[in-house]
């Protein structure tokens, strides 16, 4: 991962911060230079809950270098509370338990890291929504 | 007034037991659960870190808070297990809670007293009338070495204070230090596990430290140990603070809902933070609570707290402590925890 572009996707990546378009307010995440409804090229700010359910999901068994230490784990689509869909990893749990339609929430969570002593990427991670 | 606006916590959902450690290293189980009151102990995901649960307990503390994040004017970590030896903790924390800009932050470290020394500045920052509200926060991913006793408490959890003026859940009553050069126990730079004095932990270090402190603010305040509602000491072990706590005049009812090193481990930065949360948790308006940090090197921060009305309202809009702790466990072979520890040397 490029430490430039991480960077730029903070928003998108700690706060979950989508662009909800100020004409016919479609959610876009991440956010967009122009709505893909309307055209239109003005937008707010969206705090997406991070509360949804699973839609559909992967398991990957192996997994590339940065992630081996997780495998095997989840990737999934998460519906989420605000109608969209986003896709992300999935992790605290035995991903072979999980299924479509599973409550998820959002937990910040440690993606990856550049080496022993490169910079170390945090974005969110689905978790099952067991209320801890 | 000031006080907590609102508080949080994050313990990770794996667990080891003291049995499955003792094992490996052909030890005991029984006199180590019964010796150090510990049967398991919190394990962090590989995903998790000291950034981490310092995010998802502040994000739980900002609920209850019920406050713009952009009203936050400082950020205090405490923790002696920071992702980065250089980069703060604090910018991660502050930016996922969308405070930035203006906002100021420096991690603390001071063995396992650095979460309150983050929640006596923040406290007093709100105090002085210079931000509006200030955070707090202790948290830690500790480590013992592969067979030492420290490998069997060392465990991982945060707890988060949103500390300000109005809208209280607690209002502080006082606080008071006690602190001296003491070298029982400490970690040099690049060096992957910390050394200890042995038996020179307790008495002249954590005993003396704790009781130092507790005498001192009792003096200052004039209170009573009898009326205090609760009482939360600085859990190493599950031994040591019960032992402080008879001793200075306390009962097990006040200390019972604050002791949970015994099903949490010692989550150092994040211990007695974690275990005012479970005491806050339980706590009716105008009740009286004592807490006292150790942080080895060494020194104790006492803080007398007293529950406000505000605290029923806001407690149940995220999870309690005893739910983080006692639900949805994951237990964890040693190999397992090896390799999310790791304790296993690969190929680079
Ligand atoms: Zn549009």
């Amino acid at each position: 991962m490029e430490v430039a572009k991480h960077w730029r996707e903070t928003p998108e990546r700690y706060r979950l911060e989508a662009g909800k378009c100020s004409k016919c307010g479609k959610i876009s995440f991440p956010g967009r230079l122009i709505c893909p409804e309307c055209g239109y090229r003005e937008f707010v700010i969206h705090k997406l809950s991070g509360k949804g359910k699973l839609d559909t999901f992967t398991i990957i068994r192996t997994a590339p270098s940065g992630f081996e230490d997780l495998a095997p784990y989840a990737v999934g689509i998460v519906e989420l509370e605000d109608g969209i869909k986003i896709l992300g990893q999935i992790t605290d749990c035995d991903p072979e338990t999980l299924k479509t339609g599973d409550k998820l929430v959002a937990k910040f969570r440690r993606i990856n890291e550049d080496g022993k002593t490169g910079m170390i990427y945090y974005a969110y991670k689905f978790v099952p929504d067991v209320g801890i | 007034m000031v006080g907590i606006v609102g508080y949080g916590t994050q313990i990770p959902r794996y667990r080891i037991k003291v049995e499955e450690i003792a094992k490996v290293w052909g030890a005991d189980a029984p006199s180590y659960k019964k010796g150090l009151n510990l049967n398991e102990k919190s394990v962090p995901c590989p995903d998790e870190d000291t950034a981490t649960l310092a995010v998802n307990a502040a994000r739980n503390a900002m609920i209850r808070a019920g406050i713009n994040p952009k009203d936050i004017g400082a950020v205090y970590v405490g923790s002696e297990s920071h992702p980065y030896a250089v980069k703060p903790t604090g910018t991660i924390v502050s930016e996922a809670l969308g405070a930035c800009p203006y906002v100021h932050t420096a991690d603390l470290e001071f063995a396992c007293k650095a979460g309150s020394e983050g929640m006596f500045i923040a406290l007093h920052l709100v105090k002085s009338g210079i931000v509006k509200y200030a955070l707090g926060i202790g948290a830690d991913t500790s480590q013992g070495a592969p067979g030492d006793a420290l490998e069997y408490s060392a465990s991982a959890g945060a707890a988060a204070y949103v500390m300000g003026a109005d809208n209280l859940v607690a209002e502080l009553i006082d606080t008071h230090c006690f602190m001296t050069d003491t070298p029982d126990f400490w970690r040099r730079e690049h060096a992957n596990y910390p050394e200890h004095g042995g038996r020179f932990t307790g008495e002249p270090a954590y005993m003396k430290h704790v009781s130092g402190a507790v005498r001192a603010i009792l003096e200052k305040t004039n209170i009573r140990p009898e009326d205090f509602n609760y009482m939360i000491f600085h859990q190493p072990n599950g031994k040591f603070p019960v032992q402080m706590a008879l001793k200075l005049g306390f009962k097990e009812p006040q200390f019972r809902h604050g002791l949970l090193t015994p099903t949490l481990g010692n989550t150092y930065s994040g211990s007695s933070p974690l275990g005012l949360a479970a005491t806050l948790d339980v706590a009716k308006p105008g009740e009286q609570i004592l807490m006292v940090s150790y942080g080895s090197g060494a020194g104790s921060d006492a803080f007398i707290f007293k529950a406000t009305k505000r605290l029923d309202e806001v407690r149940n809009l995220v999870p309690l402590v005893r739910k983080q702790l006692d639900e949805h466990k994951i237990y964890l072979e040693y190999g397992q925890y090896a390799k999310f520890r790791h304790k296993i040397l690969k190929p680079e």
